[in-house]
């Protein structure tokens, strides 16, 4: 844990980069009022001393006022100070974001699959905010932890030694003691955090389950069990408080027990002679000045925790290596797929995890013009054979070549441009996702890269079926979907994927049930658009319940996992060995 | 609790419809109601705040006894004139250490026993809510975020009460001492407390809300923008759209960045601020000090004790920042939280019954009939029907399929039947009786099933169906699970029923988990099975192995399946086709299909599919 720590400020400091001087400012804002402590605490002691002894109003005049202009100047430290820790905050978040973002596209659809989105999105989007914190009050805090107590004892030794020695003497207690403490209470509550991880989820569950307790009649207890739960879960963590509240205890007592000792072996001092009001005053002022530093250190230990964790998990995404690596030389021509075709080799892929293969040994070809449909069970490899062909999964075993250039082989060898590749697959996924775009810029998706004429977007839209839904939108083709609860049916969403493809007009079409989950008015409707964009064109559809077919198309059916031919045709040895895996890919 | 509010028996012992009075409106804001949780643990709050205020009050004290030292030291006096001072700054730097830590302990309990009241408190309203009555258990989400914010009234109370109270006594204490020494300088210090620990704070607090309200735009659109790179990351890839993409949330990023580069000069202000308000304040209380001592009304070692101790006291109001920070954010937990505690009950228990039909009597389960007559239901009292005038019977042995698009209405015809609903009007009989007379909980004990995502909870799977029935033996488990198809794959399991759901029985697949709230709903052993959309995660052939499970299981018991697919039904006596809460046709399966009503279209649709595809 204490290593986790570290590890992430490290971290931090290397990502403060393009923050650097935002922090120099605050670094030197933090000088600034160790100067300005220093000066009051003297003027102060002057003021007092003076006020008694009197060499005249006049120097106590220009005393006070000097006083005035230390306390504004603090305070115009203080201000700027954490001012520029916040720009340079900023900075670093700013940072992070784009790193986040550019990683999460370098990882890939595979990496994002496994994800819950909301979460990564939230420590993107708000989770480094915690960094506040961490750039306004820990690090300056930390400097100051430094050079306070540097300058203080070095201010007191020139007033008096002694003090100085019963400083320099305790000081160091209080880091000591904090982390002989905080060793200890660690082990106590890691002991102990299962079992409070375990007790604070229990309501949460509880609660999920309620609608489940009360069908069944199983509520009545709960009340008590939820009180009772409650309790223990107080008990154990008061145990784990009781030892780590004794570091704040020393700390505080570490402190107030030294500037007891300073006042009155000062005071004594004082008493025989040995030593002025003045100083004893600025020795007295200054003592616990140094040990204030430390004391807010520790206490924003806990506002740089938050931020901590966040970096942590920043990191921890950043350092995720891109699933499939760039293997191979990708210096060959990208096959056109209108005249080549597609040879599936003995294909094996096995995901993480699971002792059975997704696809086993499978073999295909796949000729331009070819119709396909993939009929079969659930998790029986139909969309994992897609998921290759498309690039996103790499066998373990065989490849898919096309012309004789390697399109994905084992550990991710690609002998052409993979976006090349694509840019000749139209692909309809089961889910395919709307962006929080406008609905052109979403039908535009079917060909990025620059602007695509409105006519073109209209004329996909119209031949997706689309078109008449998206003129009762409220701002027509320029509606921003997911805004103000917009929220489209299953069926219009559909036809705005199948917009995207029209507008795509690619010579290979990898359609992943297109209509196995709409009713079945959409689905008929989907049908018929799904007929037009078929003609002509190379197909591999996967059909869950025969409810759409292709024209003319070779049929692969699941049969005791094993994928074969079933219409007769010209490849009559193809048969696809198939096993489970591809649930693994979408929930 | 909603129980003696309403209910009635006629003579012959038949319930009759209670009236549904709407929730009384509590006084306060929700924050107060919020802090209200907190009033049987006064007496702790209590002692935290002034242990807090022992603590600060020794700080300060330290430091104007150790300047009263100086002082007298400096005047050279016996040394006895210094014991008593010599003694007192040792106890109070001891005492400001033992105090503080009383105080953590102090307030960290009462916040947890708080914690356990909060809980307490909001499931009591859960129960009586769940699952029609609340919009939050329809998204995970916003139950996930309620369970959080509920737990968060731990560091409401941990950092928002003890602080600022025990920052009022020792701030109070400074400034009477003050007064008494020079009664100018304590009001003075009295104004700088207030604008230094109370005012300022606020005003950044207010400042930093608008900032964040300004930023929240921003915020949406990065995460929109980033969202979208993980959601859409396979689209995006498969289309070369993923520098477009980055495009925008680059776009999102630098506007987020620079307003936060912008709102740092302000955020910043608090603090200055804070810090100039205590200076001035004990710059103040100095001038005031040294004219007294001018006019010859103070003396040498009251100057010290009165600079020192204004100097100390703005120890006490250092903590009330956070304090401040820690109320706001509650106040929009407490909020919410109070939205639950006010929701409208979604049905009205009535009080205690006894009649011959009472179904905790039933002297044979399967004799169990119920009609729904031109029901209507909605959510609201204000809103929408849900169902607007559905009839619909349901006797022993007869199996009725529910029908119909998303949004129909047929999972409010179930929440209706299971009694988590209050009709808006129509009747709902049970026996010939209607079903608002009866307890929900008795109505449960004859109509059960499956909700439409039924809860696996982080337990055995033995545990998740003795919920059903705590008393049944490890063998009535095993024959529950056989009837609900899990036979085979439980055989298989090294531990069994032992064995672990995870999490929201995130360890089983969808089927698993909707095969085992099957199994729980037959061992519960209803008269009348509602399933509602039991085999949504299964493919066709999993579909028409588990309906026939289904089916075969449920023996003489009457059967509502709600389903958005037309699979199996087949089997069913009667089909209801629900459409924007009305029935659009019923009959037997082929009755309908014969007809050319929506249900002909239906299946027409999917006909014309494959014509297409041909």
């Amino acid at each position: 844990m204490t290593s986790t720590r570290s590890r992430a400020h490290r971290r931090l400091l290397a990502e403060s980069r393009p923050a650097r001087r935002s922090l120099a400012v605050a670094g030197l804002a933090g000088l600034a009022v160790t100067g300005f402590v220093l000066a009051q605490a003297w003027l102060l002691a002057r003021v007092l001393a003076g006020a008694v002894t009197g060499p005249g109003n006049q120097a106590l005049r220009g005393s006070l006022l000097l006083l005035v202009a230390v306390v504004a100047g603090r305070a115009a430290a203080v201000q700027s100070g954490e001012a520029a820790a916040l720009r340079g905050a900023a900075a670093v978040k700013e940072r992070l974001r784009t790193a986040l973002a550019r990683h999460v596209v370098r990882l890939g659809p595979a990496w994002a699959s496994r994800q819950r989105s909301g979460e990564v999105t939230a420590l993107a989007a708000g989770g480094l905010d915690a960094l506040d914190p961490y750039y306004a009050r820990y690090l300056p805090q930390f400097l100051l932890a430094v050079v306070v107590p540097v300058a203080v004892l070095t201010a007191i030794a020139v007033q008096d030694w002694i003090s100085a020695l019963i400083i320099a003497a305790t000081l160091p207690l209080i880091p000591v003691f904090g982390v002989l403490i905080g060793l200890q209470t660690r082990a106590r509550t890691e002991r102990s955090w299962r079992l409070l991880a375990r007790l604070s989820g229990h309501f949460l569950d509880v609660v999920q389950g309620l609608a489940t307790l009360k069908m069944f009649g199983r509520t009545a207890g709960q009340e008590r069990v939820i009180a009772e739960v409650t309790e223990e879960y107080r008990d154990s963590v008061m145990a784990t408080l009781r030892v780590a509240f004794l570091s704040a205890l020393v700390l505080e007592l570490s402190a107030s027990l030294a500037t007891a000792l300073v006042a009155v072996e000062v005071g004594l001092r004082l008493l025989y002679g040995h030593l002025g009001y003045q100083a004893a005053l600025f020795v007295l002022l200054l003592t616990p000045e140094a040990y204030l530093p430390l004391r807010n250190a520790t206490a924003q230990f806990h506002a740089s925790a938050d931020g901590l964790t966040a970096a942590g998990r920043a990191f921890e995404i950043l350092d995720t290596p891109a699933a499939v690596p760039a293997g191979g030389l990708r210096d060959r021509a990208v096959p056109d797929l209108r005249d080549t075709p597609i040879r599936l080799d003995a294909l094996t892929v096995a995901y993480q995890g699971r002792s059975e293969l997704a696809l086993d040994g499978a073999g295909l070809t796949i000729s331009p013009g070819d119709r396909i449909v993939v009929t079969g069970p659930n998790g029986a490899g139909k969309t994992t054979l897609l998921l290759v062909l498309l690039g996103f999964v790499a066998p373990s075993a065989g490849t898919v070549s096309a012309g004789g250039v390697v399109i994905a082989g084992p550990g991710g060898l690609t002998s052409c441009d993979d976006d090349g590749w694509r840019a000749q697959i139209g692909w309809l996924p089961q889910h395919p996702t709307l962006f929080a775009w406008s609905v052109a810029d979403n039908i535009a998706l079917g060909r990025p890269g620059g602007s695509v004429p409105a006519g073109e977007i209209e004329r996909a839209a119209r031949l997706a079926g689309a078109a008449e839904f998206i003129a009762a939108l409220p701002d027509g083709y320029e509606t921003v979907l997911g805004e103000r609860g917009l929220a489209l049916s299953a069926g219009q969403r559909q036809k705005i994927a199948l917009a995207r493809l029209f507008l795509r007009d690619a010579p290979l079409l990898l359609l992943d049930e297109p209509t196995a989950h709409l009713d079945p008015v959409s689905a008929a409707e989907t049908g018929r658009a799904i007929a037009d964009l078929t003609a002509d064109r190379t197909v591999v559809m996967i059909t869950h319940d025969d409810a759409v077919a292709l024209p003319g198309a070779r049929t692969l059916a699941v049969a005791d996992g094993r994928l074969r031919e079933v219409t007769p045709s010209a490849t009559p040895d193809t048969v696809v060995q198939a096993g489970a895996g591809a649930g693994r890919w979408r929930r | 609790m909603a129980g003696r509010l309403s209910g009635a028996v006629t003579a012959d012992g038949g319930p009759v419809r209670p009236a549904r009075p709407a929730r009384p409106a509590r006084p306060g804001g929700p924050l107060v109601r919020l802090l209200r949780l907190g009033r049987p643990l006064r007496g702790r709050l209590a002692t935290a705040a002034v242990a807090g205020a022992l603590a600060t009050g020794c700080g300060v004290a330290l430091l104007a006894v150790s300047g009263f030292l100086l002082a007298r030291a400096s005047e050279h006096p016996d040394i006895a004139a210094l014991s008593v001072a010599v003694v007192a700054v040792r106890g109070l730097s001891v005492g400001r250490g033992v105090f503080r830590y009383a105080e953590r302990l102090a307030s960290h309990d009462a916040a947890f026993r708080v914690l356990a009241r909060a809980r307490v408190a909001i499931w009591r309203r859960l129960e009586v809510l769940a699952p029609a009555g609340l919009p939050a258990f329809r998204s995970g989400d916003l139950l996930t975020r309620l369970v959080s914010d509920v737990d968060a009234t731990q560091d409401l109370f941990i950092r928002g009460i003890s602080p600022p109270l025990a920052a009022a006594l020792a701030g109070a204490g400074a400034v009477l001492a003050c007064v008494a020494l020079v009664a100018p300088a304590g009001l003075l210090l009295a104004a700088g407390l207030l604008a230094g620990g109370v005012l300022v704070p606020l005003a950044a607090l207010r400042a930093g809300q608008a900032a964040a309200r300004g930023v929240a735009p921003a915020r949406g659109q990065f995460a929109a923008a980033f969202g979208d790179l993980i959601d859409g990351a396979a689209d995006l890839r498969a289309f070369g759209a993923d520098e477009t993409a980055l495009d925008r949330a680059g776009r999102a990023n630098r506007e987020l960045a620079s307003l936060g580069r912008r709102s740092a000069f302000a955020s910043g202000l608090g603090s200055g601020l804070a810090s100039l308000a205590a200076g001035l304040s004990l710059w103040g209380v100095l001038v005031l000090g040294v004219a007294a001592m001018g006019a010859g009304t103070l003396g040498r070692v009251p100057l010290a004790v009165l600079t020192l101790t204004a100097l100390a006291a703005f120890e006490a109001v250092s903590v009330l920042p956070a304090a401040a920070v820690q109320l706001s954010q509650a106040r929009s937990a407490a909020t919410r939280i109070a939205a639950v505690l006010d929701a409208p009950d979604p049905v009205r228990d009535p009080a205690g019954l006894a009649g011959p039909d009472r179904p905790r009597q039933r002297p044979a389960a399967r004799s169990v009939t119920i009609s729904l007559r031109d029901a209507r239901a909605g959510y609201r009292p204000d809103g929408p029907l849900a169902i607007d005038g559905i009839d619909l019977d349901l006797c022993p042995g007869r199996r009725v399929a529910l029908v119909g698009p998303n949004g129909a209405g047929k999972s409010t015809v179930a929440a209706v039947l299971l009694r988590f609903l209050e009709l808006a009007g129509g009747s709902a009989r049970l026996n010939g009786h209607e079903l608002s007379g009866y307890r929900g909980a008795d109505v449960r004990r004859v109509v059960g099933g499956c909700p439409q995502d039924p809860h696996i909870f982080d337990a055995t799977i033995a545990e998740n169906l003795r919920l059903a029935r705590p008393d049944a033996t490890d063998e009535e488990l095993a024959a529950a699970a056989a009837s609900a198809g899990l036979g085979g794959w439980l055989a298989g399991l090294p531990d069994g029923l032992r064995t672990p759901a995870g999490p929201g029985g995130r360890s089983l697949s969808g089927g698993q988990r909707q095969r085992i709230a099957l199994a729980r709903a037959l061992l519960a052993d209803p008269a009348v099975l509602i399933m509602d959309e039991p085999a949504a995660h299964l493919d066709p052939a999993g579909r028409r192995e588990f309906l026939a499970d289904l089916f075969g299981a449920a023996g003489d018991r009457a059967v509502l399946l709600i389903t958005h697919d037309l699979d199996g039904l087949v089997q069913a006596d009667e089909v209801v086709v629900l459409d924007h809460g009305r029935v659009a046709e019923r009959g037997t399966p082929a009755e309908l299909a014969a007809r050319g009503g929506l249900f002909r279209r239906l299946l027409d649709a999917r006909d014309n599919q494959d014509e297409c595809a041909d």
